[in-house]
């Protein structure tokens, strides 16, 4: 289970990471990285700004 | 570059400088690390800072402040007005600045005052030993490296991690968190002597739309809307609406997304060797977003804190315990009072909003608190508002008439 971000419009803000539970995410520098604790809730893309997130199940 | 330092903070925002500042100043050896390879960049900010406040911790330099702003206008969902002078909105008008100037320039203090500061370089994990914090693993350029200290400063920011690898459970739920877009305009044709608040569910579902002013005709045309109301729209869509709507003419210079906690203040901020400052500790202010201030706020404590804890030799949470106290005190009422105001405003229909604007017709504000705007409203809207009175309880010179 695992989420694709659209890098092409992700803004690199962070907020993704904040909402995640189990921790999946990380804001490296520019980009962000997804590990395979990914429940594929859905609450990043929900809340992410740009919608740049898709939840692949 | 030395393997061991008394103090490592983790992030060079306003809240991470304000620490590594405060740390160096009485002596310790400080390490302040960026993930960044630019300290300030990207923005995620309106940029709006009170005066009053700011001067407490840095001395205003032009090269940072865009603009100097008189007072606030607030629109309701029908397009009433509410101004304000800057003192009351001083929470969060006064200046706006150039965050990526003011931040760079934070960090530059810090490492007046004798930190050492790494860019580019990205705390991986904390190194943990018998139940204490006792260093940071870290990324630099691609190499991994451990660095050791006596005390960490978590002030990584809304997608914090630090305090989750020490056990706290910083998450945030949608509802906590307002999600947020904007865009440097140029063009707006604004008034540059004001700061402009649009609210509605229509244009900003339990948020709202700011307008500030940033000098030379430019101005943050932003919004934040909660994320539990996000989804089928997001936050940028809401905002293109807006900006197509009352600026059609205006050109986007910048795009800026970001989330700003609201949940109010967390249970625990602190483990042994460990303290949690700003966005990282979730000290913005829930119904502004604000969280500057507090930042630096809360830093300059931990730094201070951080001294007394080394001094004493115990970093556990005992000594610690300290900083939670003093935050708590200094600012973490404030943070409570607003999400109180926070929880009942995001619940108001268009109408209610349009009918507590109303209320407030003819009202003078010329010296009023933002607490004596909320008693006003309270005054003329308690039915609406019951649930604020907690807000005035402890306050004396309100007289406490509780009848509904
Ligand atoms: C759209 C928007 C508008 C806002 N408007 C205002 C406003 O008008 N006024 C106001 O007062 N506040 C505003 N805020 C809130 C304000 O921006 C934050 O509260 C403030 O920046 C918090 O400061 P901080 O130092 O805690 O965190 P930040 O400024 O976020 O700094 C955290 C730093 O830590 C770094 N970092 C993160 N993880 C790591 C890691 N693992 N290793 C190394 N470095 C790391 C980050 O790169 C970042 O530089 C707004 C926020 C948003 C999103
Ligand atoms: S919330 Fe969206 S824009 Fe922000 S970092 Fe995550 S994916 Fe990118
Ligand atoms: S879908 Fe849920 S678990 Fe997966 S990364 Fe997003 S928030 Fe985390």
């Amino acid at each position: 289970m695992t989420i694709k971000v659209n890098k092409f419009k992700c803004g690199y803000c962070g907020a993704c990471v904040s909402v995640c539970l189990p921790g999946a995410l990380e804001l490296v520098e520019t980009w962000i990285e997804v590990d395979d604790s990914c429940t594929s809730c859905g609450i990043c893309a929900k809340i992410c700004p740009v919608g740049a997130i898709e939840v692949s199940r | 570059m030395k393997d061991q330092y008394d103090v490592i903070v983790i992030g060079a925002g306003p809240g991470g400088s304000s620490a590594a500042k405060a740390a160096a100043e009485k002596g310790l050896s400080v390490l302040m690390i960026e993930k960044r390879q630019e300290i300030g960049d990207p923005v995620r900010c309106a940029e709006g800072v009170s005066k009053v406040w700011l001067r407490k911790h840095i001395e205003p330099d032009h090269r940072w402040i865009c603009a100097d702003v008189k007072g606030s206008r607030i629109f309701s969902p029908d397009g009433s007005m509410i101004e304000m002078a800057e003192e009351i909105a001083g929470g969060e008008v006064g200046y706006v600045l150039e965050r990526k100037i003011f931040d760079r320039a934070l960090a530059c203090e810090s490492a007046k005052a004798g930190a050492d500061v790494m860019v580019k370089t990205r705390a991986t994990g904390l190194i943990i030993e018998d139940h204490f914090v006792r260093g940071v693993k870290l990324m630099h350029l691609g190499e991994e490296r451990e660095i050791r200290s006596k005390v960490v400063i978590g002030a990584d920011g809304v997608e914090s991690k630090v305090g989750r690898w020490a056990g706290i459970d910083t998450s945030l739920k949608p509802k906590d968190i307002e999600t947020c877009a904007q865009f440097l305009m140029s063009g707006t044709g604004i008034d540059q002597n004001y700061c402009y608040f649009y609210l509605g569910n229509e244009i900003a579902p339990s948020g709202y739309i700011w307008v500030f002013p940033k000098g030379q005709g430019l101005a943050n045309v932003g919004i934040g809307i909660l994320g539990s109301k996000s989804g089928k729209k997001h936050a940028i869509d809401y905002l293109k609406e807006f900006v197509a709507k009352k600026f059609p003419d205006a050109k986007v210079l910048e795009i800026d997304v970001g989330g700003v906690p609201v949940s109010g203040s967390i249970d625990k901020t602190i483990a042994n060797g460990l303290m949690l400052v700003g966005d990282a500790a979730r000290q913005s202010d829930p119904i502004t977003g604000g969280g500057i201030i507090n930042a630096m706020e809360a830093g300059k404590m931990a730094g201070e804190v951080a001294f007394e804890a080394i001094s004493k030799n115990d970093v556990s949470t005992a000594t610690l315990g300290l900083y939670e106290k003093k935050w708590r005190q200094k600012i973490g009422m404030d943070i409570d009072n607003s999400l109180i105001v926070k929880d009942i405003f995001t619940g108001f229909t268009d109408k209610e909003i349009d009918s507590l604007a109303h209320s407030l017709e003819g009202v003078n504000f010329s010296s009023m608190s933002l607490l004596d705007l909320l008693y006003a409203l309270f005054k003329a809207n308690k039915k609406l508002l019951w649930d604020l009175r907690v807000l005035f309880k402890n306050v004396v010179k309100y007289e406490l008439d509780f009848e509904r």
